[in-house]
């Protein structure tokens, strides 16, 4: 098995089983059919869809209007489920 | 709570679960996990029985958590948490040791059903009984998921799980819910109550109010679950909602006060108190649920369904009378 | 130079809570069980009466008792308990996620008979049912050795090579409701011996280097899902840390003697050095197998003992170079290991002999189930089996019983 040669050793690793990256290193965005496109004329940055998010996929930009992250997105649709002013799109990826 | 009073300020605290988890798409544990992060007030510990949520945003060399976590086994997360509240009192006592630093250090619990309604009761009410201070928070998703929908203690009656499958001759689970957030209550620990990720302030609050009382808490979230409860991603706060409107799952608070449970409809369910007329008929949350379909496909079973109706309008008027409202 | 020690009456259970008395861990999570309640309740005296500043956990079950333990240790407490037979039993599952958490935890194991039928009298099917699980096991002689493992054992497992949690053994009733005058060293020899814990680090997943505990400053992750593509290297973690452990045990255990006059190693050899023939044995019949050795000793008989001290990490060398000259050597055992060919300390000893030359003639004699008494007479029919096996050359029975009616 040549990729698991590639992995670090026991003596590299740290004891006790403690997990050593972030999740954020794993990127989950490829899991999605659909991804959700924002229309920002129609966006009254209620934040539902922000807090909605299961995989926090959905940042807040520095003008306050949502932005999904499409590293981690899954596509799940929630987002554009609950907006209420439907102002998110699912689209193919 | 004051930093926390809209959407907004909660989309301003950071997110102290991180993305890149490999929960479900649309995985309603998710949600609730970043909401009670964000209720935290200051140096937390999180413990996680065995489940979705520890498995999905801990798989090795990953960790999904900026606060510190342990996760020791299935049935124990209460224990572990004991041992850690304990461990922080002791070294407040002589001022030593790695904790001593911190003024207070709250301690949180995340578990599903399997770990709460059944396997890890024992330990969740010893831990009630003695008295320790954290919040245990139970994301429910009514069955055990993380091994594939077996039913649990939790699991509805009717509900067709892997374990109680539907059959020609049984439809689906035999048992009714177990009333997990009662029972608790009966403990007579300071806090407990009722809240879904459909209604965010509220969970959040609760969780704070959880966290601030001093002795045990426990939150009862209920948790949809796409793949279990066989409904489009999408729809998970739909139905999380429905299961308010419909009073299968009504959202309240008890608080033990002065030698007496003192339960309040929380304002979802309040408003179903004032103007029984909204109250949604348990159809609607059944039927967009595969796990339910036996009970509309081959043939209606309206039996089944009345019988369903009524448990939840009994449960309902328990809770109403709870609360003062009957 | 030793330093001066007050002589105090205890017995097995009392020795080892005035020890943990001594230490003053921050959290005791225990539930009553006997042969170990004198623990617990000693324990819980020196909590009322304010004279240990522990927070007492009274969990409703021993599973609870190890899982507070789990909890406490990661949140960078010294944590204790105690337990028997089937309290040791419902721990199981916990006994492998705290060893493989690296967390010091000491236990004391007041050994007793598994259920069923039940029996609270002592055999070492219960620690022998633990032996796999990563955890250190220290079996005791007497009432003083509780007392003086119980203040080594925080050293052994908190030091940073080993960091597993240890298991001090000691047997039921035999020990633990047996009075006996114990050396006590005074308290602050205690605490300055044993020390502050400290921490080793490990890198988290932010990249910092940061303690091993749950520190809301230095956010770590404990017990994450494990799968084939790193579980393995963690096992091998574990292992290493076993395989430096007896070192640990022998340094920590000469530091405690110059302290006490009393020093402990992994095994304690009894006229051994000319010794043709010898048992070999854990816990207090040990002590009463010295009292037959001398009686045959006085006969011109060339017998010894091998008291195994340490049964995790097996000491392989310390067997071998003990035991490698003899005759014949008898290996008790107060286990059955059912199913197995003979008893777990024979499996293990006679192992240690395959890659020998020379090879001493091993038999294993299983004895003391549930209590079954083992008096010097029967101790004497072993030695006798022995001197015949030395003298012929030859085992008949390798796996004998003894004491059990046929």
């Amino acid at each position: 098995m040549s990729s698991e040669e590639k992995l670090p050793g026991w003596r590299e690793i740290p004891i006790a089983g403690v997990p050593y990256k972030p999740s954020t290193e794993y990127k989950t965005g490829d899991w999605k059919v659909y991804k959700p496109v924002i229309n920002y004329e129609k966006c009254t940055k209620c934040m539902f869809c922000h807090t909605y998010c299961p995989d926090g996929a959905i940042k807040i930009r520095e003008d306050g209007f949502p932005e999904p992250d499409y590293d981690f997105c899954k596509g799940c649709g929630i987002c554009a489920e609950e907006c209420p002013v439907k102002a998110i799109e699912m689209v193919k990826d | 709570m004051s930093e926390i009073r809209t959407l907004k300020d909660l989309a301003q605290k950071p997110d102290l679960l991180m993305s890149g988890h490999r929960l479900c798409a649309g995985c309603a544990a998710g949600i609730i996990a970043r909401l009670a992060l964000k209720a935290t007030r200051g140096p937390t510990i999180v413990t996680n029985a065995t489940g979705c949520l520890e498995v999905a945003t801990t798989i090795f060399p990953y960790s999904s958590w900026k606060v510190p976590w342990i996760h020791n086994a299935f049935e124990n997360a209460a224990a572990t948490a004991s041992g850690i509240e304990a461990a922080f009192r002791a070294m407040k006592r002589i001022n030593k040791g790695p904790l001593a630093k911190y003024e207070h250090v709250d301690v949180m619990v995340f578990a599903g059903d399997g770990g709460t309604y059944d396997i890890g009761f024992q330990s969740l009410s010893g831990a009630f009984e003695r008295g320790h201070d954290f919040l245990y928070i139970l994301y429910d998703n009514e069955a055990y998921m993380n091994t594939g929908i077996q039913r649990s203690g939790s699991t509805p009656r009717c509900a067709w799980t892997t374990t109680s499958p539907a059959g020609t001759v049984i439809p689906g689970k035999r048992e009714w819910k177990k009333p997990i957030a009662r029972i608790a209550a009966e403990h007579e620990i300071p806090y407990v109550a009722t809240a879904s990720p459909a209604y965010p302030m509220d969970l959040v609050k609760k969780v704070r109010k959880g966290l601030e009382v001093e002795g045990p808490a426990f939150v009862h979230v209920l948790s949809p679950c796409t793949r279990g409860w066989r409904y489009p991603p999408e729809k998970t706060i739909k139905i999380a909602k429905l299961a308010v409107e419909t009073c299968f799952f009504p959202l309240w608070e008890a608080e033990f006060k002065n030698g007496e449970i003192v339960y309040t409809l929380s304002a979802p369910s309040e408003r179903i108190a004032r103007k029984p007329e909204l109250k949604k008929p348990i159809e609607e949350y059944l039927k967009l649920q595969g796990r339910f379909s036996h009970l509309f496909r081959p043939k209606r079973r309206e039996d089944l369904i009345n019988e369903i109706q009524q448990w939840v309008d009994r449960e309902w008027k328990l809770i109403l009378k709870r609360c003062g409202k009957l | 130079m030793a330093v001066k020690q007050i002589v105090m009456g205890l017995n097995g259970d009392e020795a080892v809570a005035y020890a943990i008395k001594q230490v003053d861990p921050d959290v005791v999570a225990a539930y009553p069980i006997t042969p170990q309640t004198i623990i617990v309740e000693r324990f819980s005296e020196y909590v009322a009466n304010g004279e240990v500043h522990t927070e007492f956990v009274a969990v409703e079950s021993e599973h609870s008792a190890l899982s507070a333990c789990v909890g406490a240790a990661a949140a960078g407490a010294r944590a204790f308990t105690a337990t028997a037979a089937n309290g040791l039993a419902l721990m199981w599952e916990i006994l492998y996620i705290a060893a493989s958490c690296r967390l010091p935890i000491v236990m004391a194991i007041v050994n007793r008979a598994l259920s069923a039928p039940i029996n609270i009298h002592c055999d070492h099917s219960d620690a022998m049912g633990a032996r796999d699980s990563g955890w250190i096991q220290i079996f005791c002689e007497n009432s003083q050795e509780a007392y003086d493992s119980t203040i080594q054992a925080w050293r052994i497992a908190e030091h940073p090579d080993v960091q597993l949690p240890v298991m001090v053994c000691l047997d039921g009733f035999v020990l633990s409701h047996t009075l006996e005058n114990v050396m006590t060293l005074p308290n602050d020899i205690v605490k300055k011996f044993v020390g502050e814990r400290k921490f080793v680090t490990v890198k988290n997943h932010f990249g910092k280097e940061v303690p091993l505990i749950l520190d809301p400053e230095n956010p770590i992750t404990i017990g994450p899902l494990d799968l084939y593509d790193f579980y393995f290297e963690h096992k091998m973690q574990q292992i290493d840390a076993m395989g430096k452990a007896p070192k640990v045990i022998e340094e920590i255990g000469k530091e405690y003697g110059e302290l006490s006059g009393r020093t402990y190693g992994l095994v304690h050899p009894y006229k051994l050095e000319d010794a043709e023939i010898a048992i070999v044995g854990l816990g207090s019949t040990m002590g009463t197998a010295k009292i037959v050795v001398d009686k045959l000793r006085e006969k011109g008989v060339k017998a010894g003992l091998l008291r195994v001290r340490a049964f995790r990490p097996f000491p392989v060398r310390q067997i071998v170079e003990n035991l490698k000259d003899k005759k014949a050597i008898g290996v008790l055992d107060r286990a059955a290991s059912f199913g197995a060919y003979g008893g777990p300390l024979f499996n293990e000893v006679r192992n240690v002999f395959y890659d020998q030359d020379i090879r001493p003639l091993i038999s294993n004699y299983i004895y003391g189930l549930g209590g079954r008494d083992m008096p010097p007479q029967r101790l004497m029919t072993i030695f006798e089996d022995l001197q015949k096996i030395a003298e012929t050359r030859r085992i008949e029975k390798t796996v004998k019983y003894i004491g059990v009616r046929g």
